[in-house]
């Protein structure tokens, strides 16, 4: 198995990509899309991102084995943020008031609630 | 350890060799992940909980500085990933070339960073007992554009309104504290980031001299490779880092 050199031209592409990707999701931060404003944020984030690891740090061109080292850092991460906003999203308190408003000093506190 | 040239005596050839550390190096980034994920995490939950507040702390950042910092770290790790190139070509004068570019970019990075967080303290919007989030407003200064400062006052206006209860001063009282929470989450995650450019930094400077010395060729380049992932793992941090506390909820001055 020789090593797989990657050529410049696919090097100056891939950096080409990533000034425009930091050029859209600039632009479109400055724009109003409503909720759609996080969903283009972190999907170019994620483009850039995925560009970065496939071809600067070769993961296209790794042994399968390294390749699924990858995939255990993102399924572990994903499964970190899905667990716990599943139960944040969720939580409601004996009142039935969400949370974090239950939470709230000014709400709890009051001799009038 | 039994090591011929650059072989340990563990490995059959300089390939399985290189095999092996890049494996280990990639085990290592997944560690990374992680120990930067509960910092994303801890973010997202209070981004969740205190969304109008942490859109305020957002807009309090530099966007310029932010972007400037996001090209000149994509720049940085284009030269790292060309250094990978002139090493596996055994191109021995532009691999330190390559290497020295990334290290000037990475401390570019630095620089820019030293300015935002300057600014951050001049302006009262460090975490703690003189965290005062209309101190701005209150005290421009001549350099100030007075839409820039008009903006800031809307913002904050508008974003009291969204605390749950209370005065007008006590909402202002809690907006400040959960705007702390996203500064304290600023200053945590750019400040864990900048650490790891600094060691990335160390890294390179270490390359550069055993590149000079002409040590890595077409057949055995594996510190480049490996001081590559770690660069490019640190760039990656940093455009999250850029979308998530410069973007979201951003309002145009």
């Amino acid at each position: 198995m020789s090593e797989h050199v990657v050529s410049p031209k696919i090097y100056v592409v891939i950096l080409l990509a990533l000034l425009l990707g930091t050029y859209l999701t600039v632009s479109a931060a400055l724009r109003d899309f409503g909720p759609w404003n996080i969903v283009i944020a972190l999907t170019i984030a994620t483009t850039k991102a995925l560009l970065v690891v496939l071809f600067f740090m070769h993961a296209k061109y790794s042994p399968k084995r390294t390749q699924l080292v990858v995939m255990c850092a993102v399924f572990w991460l994903a499964l970190l943020l899905f667990m716990t906003m599943s139960d944040y999203v969720s939580r409601v308190d004996y009142r039935g008031v969400r949370y974090p408003v239950s939470q709230n000093f000014f709400l709890t506190h009051s001799p009038h609630s | 350890m039994h090591r011929t040239g650059e072989l340990y005596g563990q490995f059959e050839t300089l390939e399985q060799q290189k095999d092996s550390a890049t494996l280990g190096m990639w085990i290592f980034l997944v560690t990374e992940v992680l120990f930067f994920g509960g910092l994303f995490l801890t973010y997202t939950v209070n981004r969740h909980l205190y969304f109008t507040a942490f859109g305020v702390g957002g807009n309090m950042l530099d966007l310029k500085l932010g972007a400037t910092n996001t090209v000149v770290l994509i720049a940085s790790s284009f030269t790292m990933a060309m250094s990978v190139w002139a090493a596996q070509t055994d191109r021995k004068k532009l691999l330190p070339l390559f290497l020295t570019l990334t290290l000037i970019l990475g401390c570019v990075f630095l620089g820019i960073k030293y300015v935002e967080y300057k600014q951050k303290f001049d302006h009262h919007l460090v975490p703690g007992h003189s965290f005062d989030l209309t101190y701005r407003i209150n005290h421009p200064t001549p350099g100030d554009s007075p839409k820039e400062l008009e903006g800031e006052r809307k913002e904050i206006e508008d974003a009291i309104q969204t605390e749950a209860a209370g005065t007008p001063q006590e909402r202002l009282v809690a907006l400040n504290a959960h705007t702390q929470l996203y500064f304290s989450l600023y200053f945590g995650m750019t400040g864990l980031h900048a650490l790891h450019m600094i060691i990335g930094a160390g890294l390179l400077i270490w390359v550069i001299r055993e590149s000079l010395k002409g040590r890595f060729t077409a057949a055995y380049n594996t510190p480049i490779e490996i001081v590559g992932l770690y660069w490019h793992f640190v760039d990656i941090v940093w455009i999250y880092l850029f979308a998530l506390l410069y973007l979201i909820n951003r309002h145009a001055v």
